[in-house]
C-alpha cells in the first residue's frame, strides 16, 4: 500500500492508501476525497482532477506528457506544479506523495 | 420561431444510448426526433474520448468512441431520425393524460415539439462552456463576457480579450481581429492545441502588431455594473498587471451540467433521475430516462446498460403510442417484418 496525502483548499489534510498501478485520481475517488471530480472518468479529457503537487514532490514525479499539458489548458489557475491526477500512477516511488486540491475544478 | 414539430418520440441526447433508442423505438414503428446541445452526434464518446478505445461493448473487443458512434449512426439509418443539434430543452409541459401521455417541449431556440413520449438520454447532463472561477464574472456575462460568439458585430470597435489555446480561442481571435478595435489573445503557455495554420496566422498578426499575444491567466476583473473595463492578469513571471478590455471571451472547454432537467418535476436522486427497472420510466408517465442520467438500485453507468434500458423503455412507449396494437416479441434474425423495417429483407 502506498500513502497519498490530499490537502484541500482550506488546508484540511486527508491521508489515504492507494493501490499500486491505480492512479492518484482513482485513489481519491475510491476514498471519497473531495475536490476531485474526474468528470471524464480518467480519459485525460476534462481537467477536473487538477491538483497541485506539493513543492517537495514536484521534481520527483515523471514529467507530464503533451496530452496532459494540453488538457491542463482547460483547468483554472494553472501553476508550474499543476498536474492531472488521472495521469499520476501510484507506485512505491511516490509513497507519501502530497497533492493540494484546488478550490474549484471548474 | 418555427412551426410545431409533431413526433412519436423526442430523444434528448444524441450519445450512444440516445442513438440506440432510435433503433429500438424504430423497430416498434415509433418515429423519433433527437435533440443535442452539441453540434454533432455522439455525446461524450465524440466530445470527450473520440480516439479512446472502449473495451466493454459486447461484440467489439475494442472500438473507439467515434467508431462506436459511427456504427450506431449507420445502424439507425433505416429509421431516418431527425437530428436537432446545438439545441437544449428549455421546458416540458404535459399536455396528455397518464394513460395517453403527451408533452409540449420547447427548446432554448424556441422550437416547439409535441411528442407522445420523451426519452431523456442526457448522460452527464448538457455540455456547457466552463466558466472560469473568477470573482464577479457573472455580473458581466451577456454584456461583456461571452462563452460563444453569436454575432461578430457585437464586437465591432471593442477591445477584446480572448483566453485559451484551442481552436475556439484561435478561430475567434482571428475572426474578431477584423472587426474589433484590438484583439488580445491570452494563454497560459506558448504552445497551442489549435490547428497549426491558425497558430501561424495568429503569430503573423502579432508580428505585424495587429494583434497582441500575452502569456498569463486572468485572476480578476474590473469594471462598473455590467461593463467590463479590464482584466487583472497574472503573467508568466507571477507578477500581476492590468489589461484594459471591454469584452472577454474565455474558452476553457466544456463541462456537463444537469441544466433545466432539474426543473421538470421529475424525481431526482443526487442529480440523477429515478426510474423503475421494468420500463425505465420516471415518475411522470411517458417520460423515460435511460443511460447515465438515470438511477435505480444496482445501476451501473455503462453504455451496455443503457442499450438494455432503451429496449425495455421502447416496449412501454409502444403501449402508449399504439394502445390497441398487440406487441409481438420478434427477433431481427428471423422476423420478416423487422427485416423489412431495417431494409434488409
Amino acid at each position: 500500500m502506498v500513502q497519498i496525502i490530499f490537502i484541500d483548499s482550506t488546508g484540511q489534510s486527508r491521508s489515504v492508501e492507494g493501490d499500486e498501478g491505480a492512479t492518484v485520481m482513482e485513489t481519491a475517488l475510491k476514498n471519497s476525497v473531495p475536490g476531485i471530480e474526474a468528470e471524464c472518468g480518467g480519459a485525460c479529457a476534462c481537467a477536473t482532477c487538477h491538483v497541485y503537487v506539493d513543492e517537495s514532490w514536484a521534481a520527483r514525479l515523471p514529467e507530464a506528457q503533451p496530452m496532459e499539458e494540453d488538457m491542463l489548458d482547460f483547468a483554472f489557475d494553472v501553476r508550474p506544479t499543476s498536474r492531472l491526477s488521472c495521469q499520476i500512477r501510484v507506485s512505491g516511488a511516490i509513497d507519501g506523495l502530497v497533492v493540494h486540491t484546488p478550490e474549484r475544478q471548474g | 420561431m418555427s412551426d410545431i414539430i409533431k413526433t412519436d418520440a423526442l430523444i434528448v441526447g444524441a450519445g450512444p444510448v440516445g442513438l440506440f433508442a432510435v433503433f429500438e423505438l424504430g423497430l416498434l414503428d415509433i418515429k423519433a426526433h433527437v435533440l443535442d446541445i452539441l453540434p454533432m452526434a455522439g455525446g461524450q464518446c465524440a466530445e470527450l474520448y473520440p480516439e479512446k478505445p472502449i473495451y466493454d461493448i459486447p461484440g467489439f473487443p475494442t472500438i473507439t468512441g467515434q467508431g462506436l458512434v459511427d456504427n450506431l449512426m449507420k445502424q439507425i439509418e433505416p429509421f431516418h431520425p431527425t437530428f436537432h443539434f446545438n439545441e437544449m430543452v428549455a421546458s416540458v409541459e404535459p399536455i396528455g393524460t397518464p394513460e395517453a401521455p403527451a408533452f409540449r417541449v420547447t427548446t432554448d431556440n424556441e422550437q416547439v415539439f409535441e411528442t407522445r413520449v420523451l426519452v431523456i438520454a442526457a448522460g452527464g447532463g448538457s455540455f456547457q462552456p466552463k466558466k472560469p472561477p473568477i470573482a464577479g464574472i457573472d455580473a458581466y456575462e451577456g454584456t461583456s463576457v461571452f462563452y460563444a460568439v453569436r454575432k461578430m458585430e457585437n464586437f465591432r470597435g471593442r477591445r477584446v480579450l480572448v483566453v485559451g489555446g484551442g481552436d475556439s480561442a484561435l478561430d475567434w481571435a482571428l475572426n474578431l481581429q477584423k472587426v474589433a478595435e484590438r484583439v488580445t489573445l491570452m494563454h497560459r503557455r506558448d504552445a497551442f492545441r489549435a490547428a497549426p495554420h491558425s497558430v501561424n496566422a495568429m503569430r503573423e498578426l502579432v508580428a505585424a502588431k495587429q494583434m497582441d499575444f500575452v502569456l498569463g491567466q486572468v485572476t480578476g476583473l474590473t469594471g462598473e455594473g455590467d461593463h467590463l473595463s479590464g482584466a487583472i492578469v497574472r503573467g508568466e513571471d507571477g507578477m500581476t498587471f492590468d489589461l484594459p478590455c471591454n469584452a472577454l471571451l474565455p474558452f476553457f472547454g466544456l463541462t456537463m451540467k444537469l441544466g433545466p432537467i432539474a426543473d421538470w418535476g421529475l424525481n431526482l436522486h443526487e442529480n440523477l433521475i429515478s426510474v423503475d427497472t421494468e420500463k425505465f420510466e420516471t415518475n411522470e408517465p411517458g417520460i423515460f430516462a435511460v443511460g447515465d442520467i438515470n438511477t435505480y438500485p444496482g445501476k451501473l453507468k455503462l453504455i451496455l446498460s443503457g442499450f438494455h434500458e432503451v429496449a425495455l423503455a421502447a416496449q412501454r412507449a409502444h403501449r402508449y403510442i399504439y394502445p390497441d396494437k398487440k406487441l409481438l416479441f420478434q427477433y431481427t434474425t428471423s422476423s420478416s417484418s423487422l427485416q423489412k423495417k431495417l431494409g434488409v429483407s
